[in-house]
């Protein structure tokens, strides 16, 4: 079962390798042009492309998590969170407990990223925690931890480094050949035969620069979309239960707010993407989520818990042929959990989930915590000075 | 000579070929027995929470002390057999899961018990817990199903049979109680 993944991966890799076969090929006639070169272009390339990706596989997580403002908690600040994101880690088989992150923002999403199962993490916005009950969290959880499982963090990470080169690739591309040809300033070979040769590099070149990115987007756009399809089957088998994670895209569906510390580049990262505008219907290429309407109807459908089952329900939903290869889906039963004990008693209604994450947020800010008799939360500031305070409500004195 | 360099060709292939099949059985193997130790790990935990549930709850549940000591019971019970077979041991851990649902369940006539943080945190451990339980019993079955797939199944058999892989048991729960989701009754 857990092999199957790899057969993906495979289709994964080969449209990687197409985008950076795009990326040779847009430096190799930007070389020519510019440089009567093609080396010197492929170069240039290849060095935008490495130096990228070398800061993305360092640093990219840290960067991604400090652009989100994501704060780090552990076991004792949110036990219901942590002790899900182990839940799913010990489902799926993760080695190492993932790093877990909540980045105050009432917009509801979540992400998953670093370079290696091994250097990972996830993000929920502080909104999705107070939003989704313990079976909807777990569903949200297992897609994620399945980004991880699946390495889908470091394909999208290195996918979008191709993109970004040759974006900026075009970008400066264009800006060169308006300016060189207003100053005229071009160096040229000058062999006087080579005029020919000249227009049709250079009308290659241009179009190049113009469909490479629409093209490389393309692409990345479809392998986010897979991932994401992968992701929803995974986290149905981790949690054998479709309808929790089902049930919290139907609430992430029904948000209108947008993530403010989101960006273009990010967005194939997190659950739902963050830009959607409301209603829309995502069929299109150009989006780097499958609808979620339609995720939500192909979970529901499921008749197990396995990879077949989604497989299945995805071509009901879906038509066409399926997102998982027929080679992978073995013949094995996977039923749906019923017993769900999170279910039953002990559940913290929307009400406190809300008060529970803003006191992990005020602490996480440094703010002290002072519970007064009369029921009233007293929050004192890092900055705050004077060693007692009064209760603002019953005049009640506190020691800091 | 060519057919010496045939012989030599197709014996480095064969070794080749045995090389990666054992891996592959050793890795597997390795995956069962992490698989069974984080079984372990959390059954131990349920064990440790238990005696600190029934103190907390005992002084708010005064007319279920059957129910109670039906929990205590069949943790110690479960804690004697750590050591056993994967088939005694599931028996044991299946009588303590429905020992224990049938405990949470009572929970509900009482809300002051609710109310009680100590309570509720020693809730979201125990129910955590259980996940974890059923989720590393899960990945560990995966993971014998796997191993004994390879064991059985050509060309890895060969490897198995020569270098002794045995087929893994399954954690199977062999308790009714805990496969039927708890019915909660509010009459008395």
């Amino acid at each position: 079962m857990w092999e199957q993944i790899r057969s993906n991966q495979i289709r994964s890799v080969v449209l990687t390798i197409g985008m950076g076969a795009l990326l040779i090929l847009l430096g190799y006639f930007l070389g020519l042009y510019f440089f009567d070169r093609a080396i010197a272009g492929l170069v240039i390339a290849i060095l935008v492309w490495a130096v990228l990706s070398l800061i993305a596989y360092f640093q990219g997580d840290s960067i991604l998590l400090s652009m989100s403002r994501a704060k780090k908690i552990g076991r004792d600040d949110h036990p219901r969170l942590y002790n899900v994101v182990e839940e799913m880690k010990i489902a799926s088989g993760l080695e190492k407990m993932p790093d877990i992150y909540i980045i105050d923002d009432p917009a509801l999403n979540a992400f998953a990223t670093g370079r290696d199962p091994n250097r990972a993490s996830v993000a929920i916005t502080s909104g999705l925690l107070q939003k989704l009950n313990r079976d909807e969290l777990q569903g949200v959880i297992g897609h994620e931890i399945s980004h991880i499982k699946n390495r889908d963090v470091l394909l999208m990470a290195m996918c979008s480094i191709l993109l970004g080169t040759i974006v900026i690739l075009a970008w400066y591309g264009s800006r060169f050949l308006i300016f060189g040809s207003m100053t005229g300033s071009r160096r040229s070979s000058s062999s006087g035969g080579g005029g020919g040769a000249q227009i049709i590099i250079l009308v290659v070149a241009l179009v190049l620069m113009i469909l490479a990115p629409i093209m490389a987007q393309l692409i990345y756009f479809a392998i986010s979309r897979k991932r994401e399809y992968l992701a929803d089957a995974s986290s149905a088998l981790y949690t054998r239960y479709p309808e929790g994670l089902a049930s919290a895209l139907e609430k992430l569906g029904a948000s209108t707010g947008q993530l403010k510390s989101a960006n273009k580049a990010t967005a194939p990262m997190y659950i739902i993407n963050p830009f959607r505008k409301r209603g829309m219907k995502a069929i299109d290429l150009t989006s780097t989520h499958p609808p979620i309407s339609e995720r939500i109807r192909i979970l529901r459908a499921m008749a197990g818990a396995s990879f077949g089952d989604y497989d299945q329900a995805y071509r009901q939903v879906h038509g066409g042929k399926g997102v998982i290869p027929a080679s992978s889906v073995v013949a094995e039963t996977v039923p749906i959990a019923t017993t769900k004990l999170e279910g039953e008693a002990g559940e913290p209604n929307e009400i406190q989930r809300t008060r529970e994450t803003s006191d992990v947020m005020w602490r996480l800010s440094n703010y002290n915590t002072i519970t007064c008799e009369c029921g009233a939360k007293l929050r004192v500031p890092p900055n705050f000075k004077e060693p007692q305070i009064k209760c603002p409500h019953c005049g009640r004195t506190h020691q800091v | 000579m060519v057919a010496v360099y045939v012989i030599i060709g197709v014996v480095v292939v064969l070794l080749i070929t045995f090389w990666i099949l054992y891996n592959g059985l050793v890795r597997l193997r390795n995956q069962v027995k992490n698989a069974w130790a984080q079984i372990d790990v959390q059954l131990k935990r349920r064990h440790d929470l238990i005696p600190n549930l029934v103190e907390t709850v005992k002084g708010y549940m005064k007319h279920e002390r059957e129910t109670l000591e039906a929990v205590t019971k069949a943790r110690n019970i479960a804690q004697q057999l750590t050591s056993a077979g994967a088939g005694e041991r599931a028996k044991a851990e299946g009588e303590l899961s429905s020992a224990l649902a049938r405990l949470l369940a009572v929970v509900e006539r009482y809300p002051d018990l609710k109310a009680n943080q100590n309570f509720l945190a020693l809730q979201e451990e125990l129910t955590s817990t259980e996940n974890k339980i059923s989720f590393s019993r899960q990945f560990y079955n995966d993971s014998v199903l796997r191993l004994n797939n390879k064991t059985q199944m050509f060309p890895s058999n060969v490897v198995a049979s020569m270098t002794g892989f045995k087929a893994g048991e399954f954690f199977e729960v062999t308790v009714a109680a805990e496969r039927e989701p708890v019915k909660v009754s509010f009459t008395e």
